[in-house]
C-alpha cells in the first residue's frame, strides 16, 4: 500500500462519513470566530439552532478594532456595533471571547498559535481565508464562508470535497535578505494566484526545515494567495518546543501523549502527491508586488512589465489595467517607485520576529514617509516594548499602535488615501483593499522598513551590504 | 434557497482576471445589515467613481438590465472568504457566474446561496466572452445537462456533483447534517478516546 501524505493522515482522522458523491463530512476540532462572523450567528438565530459545541469555538476581536486606543467611545457607531455583536453572540452562546480589553487580544491567526490553540493534527476553521496560517504547526486549517460557519456552529462538522495534494519543496539555502514572505511571493508569481487552486499544499525541503516557526506561519498564511485550500508543514522538534507550555496546549502527561502522536504526522517516504513543485531557495530574491494581484510580483531589482511585450492580447489588457490602477509606467524600475506611506502589521507579518526585522533596519534612522506599526497581538506588543522596539519605530517617525487587522483591510478606518502608494507587509494588493483607490505593494517587513527610510521601493540588500 | 435548473437571461461579460472578493464588495460595506440588501454594493468601486457617478462598466449599460449571468476571466472570487461577496451578487440578481476558474471559498459560498459557479475551459470562455464583447446578449443555461447555449453554439461547464444536487434542489446542508447526528456522536466518542488530550 502506498504511503500517506501528512494531509491524508489528518483528513482521514476527521472523516465521519461520505455522501453518495464521495464528499466527506469532517469533524472540526476548533473554530475561531471574529466580528465578521455575525452573519453566521444571525443564520443560527433565524433557525433557532443552538451552538452544538461552544467549547470548541473561540471568539477574537480583530477585524474592526480601533488601533489608536482601546476606547470604543470614539469609534464610528456601525463599527462599534459589529464589535459589540461579537461580544453578544459569544456571551449568549457560552463561547470564550478574547475581546478588545483582553490581554491576549490580537489577530485571530496570531493569537491561535500564540495561545497554543493551534496544534498539529487538528482540523481548524475560521470565517477568514488566511486560516491557512495555522497549517504551519501541522494543523489542517482552512477558511470558510458564513454559511459554513453557521454549519460548524450548529453541527461541529463540515462537508468538504477532498482537495488534491501539492508538495512545494524548497531546497538549498536562502540568500541574505530573503524571507518567508519572499518565498511565498516568488512561488505565487511563478504558479499564479490560482496556481494551487483545488490543492492542499505541503511545504518541505531544507529551506522550510530551517525556517523558524514564525516564518513558517508567514509562508502558510500566504497559501491562499496562490489559491491553495490550505498550506501545511510537518511538525518537528521546533514545532513541539513552540507549543509546549502555551495556555491551550496539553499539559503534563497529556502533552507527552500528544507530542508522540504529533511525531507521526509527516508524509511517508513513499507517499505520492498529485503535483510536485521544486524550487532552489538560492534562486529567490527579495520580492515586491507591482500590480493588483499577489501573482503580479517581481524581484526588487526588476522593472515593471510592458503590456506591449505581453504574449496575448488578454494578458496585455490585464497588465495595462493593473498599471493604470497602480499609477505605474511600463518598464519603470521598481526601485524608482516612490511610496507615500508604509504599514507594518497583519496576520502575515506582525509577529515579534517581523517587528525585530523591521526595527533592525530602522534603528537610529529617520523615515522619509509616515506609517503605522500594528503588532499582531497585545502580547507581541508588550514583548516588543520590553525589547525597546517601540522606541525605534517612534524615533524613526512611525506610529506605534494597538493590535488588530488595521490597515490590512481598513475595516476599522485605518485606510490608505485614494491615489496614495503604500509599502505594506500585508497579504493583498487587491484594488481598494487598503481603501478606495489605494495602491499597495506587498513585501517583507525589512523591505517595508527600507522603503520607509528611502521613500521609495528599496532593495534591502543594498542597505545590508 | 431557490432551486436552479434552466435559465434564459441576459449575460454580461467582465473580461478581467482575478476579480477578487474585495472588488465584489469593498470591505467598508460589510458592517451593514443584510436586511438592507447588498446589491447596491456589488463591484461598487468599479461601478462608481469616487464622486459617486456611474462609470462606463458594462453593468451600468441599459442593455445589461435584468442580467442574471456574469461571464468573467480566470480566478473569479479569489481572496477573502467574505460571503458578503456572494450576497452582493445574489441581491443584485445574479444566479450564475461563468469563468475558467474560481476561488475555492467563493465557489462554496456561492453554492450555499444558490449561485452557480460554472467552470468552463479557457477556449470556451474565450468564445463566450467574444460573443458578449459588443454588448450583453441572451444566453441559455441548463444545469441538469451542464450546458450553456449562445447563438448557434453550446458549451459544457463543470460543477462538483454534490453542489449540482444542492443547487437543483435548493438544499441547505444543516438539515441534512443534523439528520446524521447519531453518526456524528458515535464518531466523536471514538475520536476523543483516541485523542484523549482533546477531551
Ligand atoms: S490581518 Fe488582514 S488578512 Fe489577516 S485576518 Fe486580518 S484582515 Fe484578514
Amino acid at each position: 500500500m502506498a504511503g500517506k501524505t501528512l494531509f491524508d493522515k489528518i483528513w482521514q482522522a476527521h472523516e465521519i462519513c461520505q455522501n453518495e458523491e464521495g464528499q466527506s463530512l469532517l469533524w472540526v476540532d476548533r473554530h475561531l470566530a471574529h466580528e465578521g462572523s455575525f452573519h453566521a450567528f444571525n443564520k443560527l438565530r433565524e433557525r433557532n439552532l443552538p451552538v452544538r459545541h461552544p467549547e470548541q469555538t473561540i471568539g477574537i476581536a480583530d477585524h474592526y478594532v480601533p488601533t489608536v486606543s482601546r476606547n470604543l467611545i470614539a469609534v464610528q457607531p456601525k463599527v462599534r456595533n459589529v464589535i459589540e455583536q461579537l461580544v453578544d453572540n459569544c456571551s449568549r452562546n457560552g463561547i470564550t471571547l478574547i475581546g478588545l480589553d483582553d490581554p491576549r487580544q490580537g489577530i485571530v491567526h496570531v493569537v491561535g498559535p500564540e495561545q497554543g490553540v493551534t496544534q498539529p493534527g487538528l482540523l481548524m476553521v475560521c470565517g477568514d481565508s488566511h486560516t491557512s496560517t495555522h497549517g504551519a504547526l501541522g494543523a489542517l486549517a482552512f477558511g470558510i464562508g458564513a454559511s459554513e460557519v453557521a454549519h460548524v456552529l450548529a453541527t461541529q462538522t463540515l462537508w468538504q470535497t477532498k482537495p488534491k495534494t501539492m508538495r512545494i519543496t524548497i531546497n538549498g539555502e536562502l540568500a541574505p535578505g530573503v524571507t518567508a514572505k519572499d518565498i511565498a511571493l516568488a512561488w505565487i508569481s511563478r504558479l499564479g494566484a490560482d496556481g494551487a487552486r483545488g490543492y492542499a499544499i505541503e511545504y518541505s525541503g531544507d529551506v522550510i526545515q530551517k525556517l523558524s516557526v514564525e516564518a513558517r506561519l508567514t509562508l502558510c498564511n500566504l497559501s491562499i494567495e496562490g489559491g491553495g485550500r490550505c498550506g501545511m508543514i510537518a511538525p518537528d522538534a521546533k514545532t513541539i518546543d513552540y507549543i509546549k507550555g502555551r495556555p491551550y496546549a496539553p499539559q503534563g502527561e497529556d502533552f507527552d501523549k500528544a507530542a508522540e502522536y504529533w511525531q507521526t504526522l509527516y508524509s511517508d517516504a513513499d507517499a505520492t502527491f498529485d503535483q510536485e513543485i521544486v524550487f532552489d531557495g538560492g534562486d529567490i530574491a527579495p520580492t515586491v508586488t507591482w500590480g493588483v494581484s499577489p501573482e503580479e510580483a517581481l524581484p526588487i531589482d526588476a522593472s515593471v512589465p510592458d503590456p506591449a511585450e505581453a504574449e496575448t492580447t488578454s494578458k496585455a489588457r490585464q497588465i495595462a489595467d493593473s498599471l493604470e490602477y497602480m499609477g505605474l509606467k511600463p518598464g519603470q524600475k521598481l526601485t524608482d517607485v516612490e511610496v507615500d506611506r508604509v504599514f507594518i502589521g497583519s496576520c502575515t507579518n506582525s509577529r515579534i520576529e517581523d517587528l525585530r526585522a523591521a526595527a533592525a533596519v530602522l534603528d537610529g534612522k529617520k523615515c522619509k514617509v509616515p506609517g503605522i506599526v500594528s503588532p499582531g497581538s497585545t502580547i507581541v506588543k508588550h514583548q516588543a516594548e520590553e525589547e525597546g522596539l517601540d522606541r525605534i519605530f517612534l524615533d524613526a517617525g512611525l506610529e506605534w499602535r494597538e493590535s488588530g487587522c488595521s490597515m490590512c483591510v481598513g475595516m476599522n478606518g485605518d485606510l490608505v488615501a485614494s491615489g496614495e502608494r503604500c509599502a505594506s507587509t500585508t497579504n493583498r494588493n487587491f484594488k481598494g483593499r487598503q481603501g478606495p483607490g489605494a495602491r499597495t505593494h506587498l513585501m517583507s517587513p525589512a523591505m517595508v522598513a527600507a522603503a520607509a527610510l528611502n521613500g521609495r521601493l528599496t532593495d534591502i540588500r543594498e542597505l545590508q551590504e | 434557497m431557490k432551486p436552479l435548473n434552466k435559465l434564459t437571461s441576459i449575460a454580461c461579460s467582465l473580461p478581467l482576471e482575478n476579480i477578487d472578493t474585495d472588488q465584489l464588495i469593498p470591505a467598508r460595506f460589510m458592517k451593514e445589515s443584510r436586511d438592507l440588501g447588498y446589491g447596491g454594493f456589488l463591484l461598487h468601486d468599479m461601478r462608481f467613481t469616487e464622486e459617486g457617478a456611474p462609470t462606463d462598466v458594462i453593468l451600468n449599460h441599459p442593455e445589461a438590465e435584468g442580467t442574471q449571468i456574469m461571464v468573467a476571466n480566470r480566478n473569479f472570487g479569489a481572496g477573502s472568504s467574505r460571503e458578503a461577496a456572494v450576497y452582493a451578487m445574489v441581491d443584485y440578481g445574479f444566479r450564475c457566474v461563468v469563468a475558467p476558474s474560481f476561488g475555492d471559498i467563493f465557489s462554496s459560498n456561492a453554492v450555499n446561496n444558490g449561485l452557480l459557479p460554472a467552470v468552463v475551459s479557457v477556449e470556451d470562455y474565450e468564445r463566450l466572452s467574444a460573443y458578449l464583447a459588443e454588448k450583453p446578449e441572451q444566453i441559455h443555461l441548463n444545469l441538469e445537462e451542464q450546458v450553456i447555449g449562445f447563438g448557434d453554439s453550446q458549451i459544457r461547464f463543470d460543477i462538483n456533483p454534490t453542489w449540482k444536487r444542492k443547487l437543483l434542489n435548493g438544499w441547505d446542508d444543516i438539515d441534512l447534517t443534523l439528520a446524521e447526528s447519531e453518526k456524528i456522536e458515535q464518531f466523536r466518542n471514538r475520536y476523543i478516546s483516541q485523542f484523549s488530550w482533546l477531551a
